[in-house]
């Protein structure tokens, strides 16, 4: 199986965390600086509930997903440490 | 103060000493008896123990107090703090907290010196560390002496005496071990004490319990939404519109940036992840402090705009009752048809807090910003904090929950002193005594000098908390911590894990650099007579940080280019700290103390 070829690949498993690390921090980037700053105006456009949504994101949304970014990368880390026999 | 806190007092009272027993206790219970113990709780600190205790370390006297009322006056502009204050744990957990955890050691200062096998290294680390944390403790012990001779009628030095004594014990006692189950406590007090008076405030204005969903929906028997309505009201007073600001889009970037990537680099939010069992464990840690801080923060901004809309329509426009009698002048206003000030406003006046000066005579309130239409003048002038200290009294509480609003600010600036006084010490017995000076001192001596250094950092502490208020430079000052550490912690921390080039030299300058740009640049504009006109690309002292950072790291990467690779057994070092469970002790890197073990599992 594919999986247990992997096992104490150290540079494999490295990589797959570069890689994982880069695009949750993209997220990062576009729910805080992207919605929140840099498309704010032109976002509040939208609303959800009663809120303009570009401001929305600035004062909570972003923060939602600031959280839920972390647990992802929790969940993916183990899953990755699995597939690479790491212990962790 | 006088009947209009009568009850209220014995509350606050009793709420403080019931909090302040519990910690004691707790402190009794959870002694050090190691070195181990009282620098990292032993390193088995459970991940959601571990993320309370981060959020209640993290969570200042100004976040509980000074932020919602921030937020308010704010609006927009607000949304650096919260976006900058908790997107930097995103940071942390990503890129540093796992890695820093598998490393194995003590301090910041432990991982610069060893990662960068140099004593000059450390020092500068530690220079960075004590700066930062000085700078940030002073707020807090200043917080401890406003709540006591605010709250409960005891002199403000008294108050920060107090508070010395009760951090004196956890601290010195405890240790890190003590600090943490404290804060734990700490959590738990301040968490309940923001939120309670934040959903009946929301129920006040928007018919939702929760603040989170109030924030979105409408005025409460209104048809417009809550947010539509304050842009409106602050709109036609003169104010600029609540969902917009006036800083550049550039400024605002930069400030969010710089508070990130500083909250990532500060020291005392990073070694709490040195408590935790393992690298997996400092993750998921990660996770659960975002989401203890994540209930507070997303309830802030809602409290920030309740209160803004809930002041200018009780307070504008009102007629101003003198006399101490406010019940029957008040009747009599209404007896006329006008519309008398709220019972709060009377009794936070004689705090200090809120001022009101009749500028055109007519003995009501104008409250206007700079462009009022009408012309008028604005009459009222309010402290931030005033919106989080008076809320249980705006949503009409009973007395006890302002008593515990008191408890609650009290364990806010407690639980983050703590965490920095931990910094302090063992900056000063671990990398300047034991790593640096004596290096054949025995773990029993090393145990004594922390507990000395503890107890004369929580003096140091109290003493700049009583200059603080003299100077009244707090508030500038906050500037600082956040700069330096994203502009000389963060990128050699950064860089000493994802690449393995990075040496001595390269470390070394990229500190100095980030240290000293970011503070000539922030100690010209706030202390040296710089103007706003002169920032440079724009960007304020609170976001130069992030300026600076970058700076910082393309100096270190150049540096570090020009000079010798490190040794072999540096770069194996790094190979390690990056797969968890392969950590080994390596020649130069643990020459002078081996990593723990991190094998162990919860």
């Amino acid at each position: 199986m594919a999986e247990t070829d992997r096992r104490g690949d150290r540079k494999g498993y490295w990589r797959a965390t570069l890689k994982l690390t880069l695009s949750l921090l993209g997220v990062w980037f576009l729910v805080s600086y992207g919605a929140g700053i840099l498309f704010q105006e032109y976002l509040d456009q939208f609303s959800i509930g009663g809120a303009p949504l570009g401001f929305w994101f600035a004062q909570q949304g972003s923060i939602y997903v600031f959280v839920v970014l972390i647990f992802v990368y929790c969940f993916a880390m183990n899953r990755l440490e699995r597939i690479y026999g790491v212990e962790g | 103060m006088d009947s209009a806190f009568g009850d209220q007092t014995f509350w606050s009272y009793l709420f403080v000493a019931v909090t302040f027993a519990m910690y004691i206790g707790i402190a009794v219970w959870a002694r050090a008896g190691s070195t181990d113990d009282f620098y990292v709780a032993g390193h088995d600190v459970h991940p959601v123990v571990n993320g309370m205790a981060t959020a209640a370390d993290w969570m200042s006297a100004a976040s509980f107090l000074s932020m919602a009322g921030l937020i308010a006056f704010l609006g927009y502009g607000g949304s650096v703090y919260l976006m900058g204050w908790t997107g930097g744990y995103v940071l942390l957990a990503l890129l540093l907290a796992p890695f820093l955890r598998e490393f194995g050691k003590f301090t910041v200062p432990d991982f610069v010196g060893d990662r960068y096998y140099s004593t000059f290294a450390r020092i500068v680390a530690v220079v960075c560390a004590l700066f930062v944390s000085f700078t940030y403790i002073a707020g807090q012990m200043k917080g401890v002496g406003v709540a006591f001779s605010g709250f409960l009628g005891v002199p403000f030095e008294w108050g920060i005496g107090i508070g010395m004594v009760i951090v004196f014990f956890y601290a010195v006692l405890g240790g890190m071990k003590g600090v943490t189950y404290t804060q734990v406590a700490q959590y738990c007090v301040l968490i309940f004490a923001y939120t309670v008076p934040a959903i009946f405030i929301s129920l006040i204005i928007t018919d939702n319990p929760v603040p989170q969903l109030g924030f979105i929906s409408n005025a409460a028997g209104e048809d417009i939404s809550m947010l539509d309505k304050l842009n409106g009201v602050v709109r036609d007073l003169g104010f600029l519109e609540y969902t917009s600001t006036s800083k550049s889009m550039f400024d605002i970037f930069c400030i969010t940036a710089a508070l990130m990537f500083g909250t990532a680099g500060l020291p005392h939010v990073i070694i709490r992840f040195f408590t935790v069992p393992s690298a997996k464990a400092a993750r998921v840690s990660a996770g659960w402090a975002l989401l203890f801080i994540a209930l507070l923060y997303t309830t802030a901004p809602a409290v920030g705009a309740f209160a803004r809309l809930n002041f200018i329509d009780t307070v504008n426009e009102a007629t101003y009752v003198s006399g101490d009698d406010y019940a029957s002048a008040a009747q009599a206003i209404e007896a006329e048809g006008g519309m008398p000030i709220p019972q709060w406003f009377k009794s936070w006046e004689q705090t200090g807090l809120l001022s009101f000066e009749d500028k055109n005579g007519d003995g009501k309130m104008q409250v206007r910003g700079p462009q009022a239409p009408d012309g008028l003048e604005n009459e009222v002038i309010a402290n931030r904090d005033i919106f989080v200290l008076a809320n249980p009294e705006i949503a009409q509480l009973p007395g006890w929950v302002i008593g515990l609003v008191v408890a609650g600010g009290l364990a806010a600036a407690l639980s983050t002193a703590a965490g920095l006084l931990m910094v302090i010490s063992s900056a000063i017995s671990h990398d300047l005594c034991r790593r640096t000076l004596f290096k054949n001192m025995s773990d029993t001596t090393e145990l004594r000098v922390a507990r000395a250094s503890a107890a004369g950092a929580v003096l140091a502490a109290g003493l700049l908390g009583l200059f603080a208020s003299q100077l009244g430079f707090v508030a500038q000052v906050v500037a600082f911590a956040f700069g330096l550490a994203a502009a000389s912690l963060f990128p050699i921390i950064l860089l000493g894990i994802f690449w393995k080039r990075m040496n001595k030299e390269g470390a070394i300058s990229s500190m100095l650099v980030g240290l000293i740009s970011t503070f000539a640049y922030i100690y010209y504009f706030k202390f040296g007579g710089g103007v706003p006109a002169d920032y440079w690309l724009g960007v304020s002292p609170e976001g130069i940080g992030f300026v600076f950072m970058w700076v910082s790291m393309a100096v270190g990467i150049i540096v570090a280019l020009m000079t010798p690779t490190p040794p072999q057994d540096i770069q194996d070092l790094v190979d390690d700290i990056r797969v968890p469970g392969t950590r080994r002790a390596h020649g130069v890197a643990d020459a002078g103390m081996g990593p723990v073990s991190v094998s162990r599992e919860m």
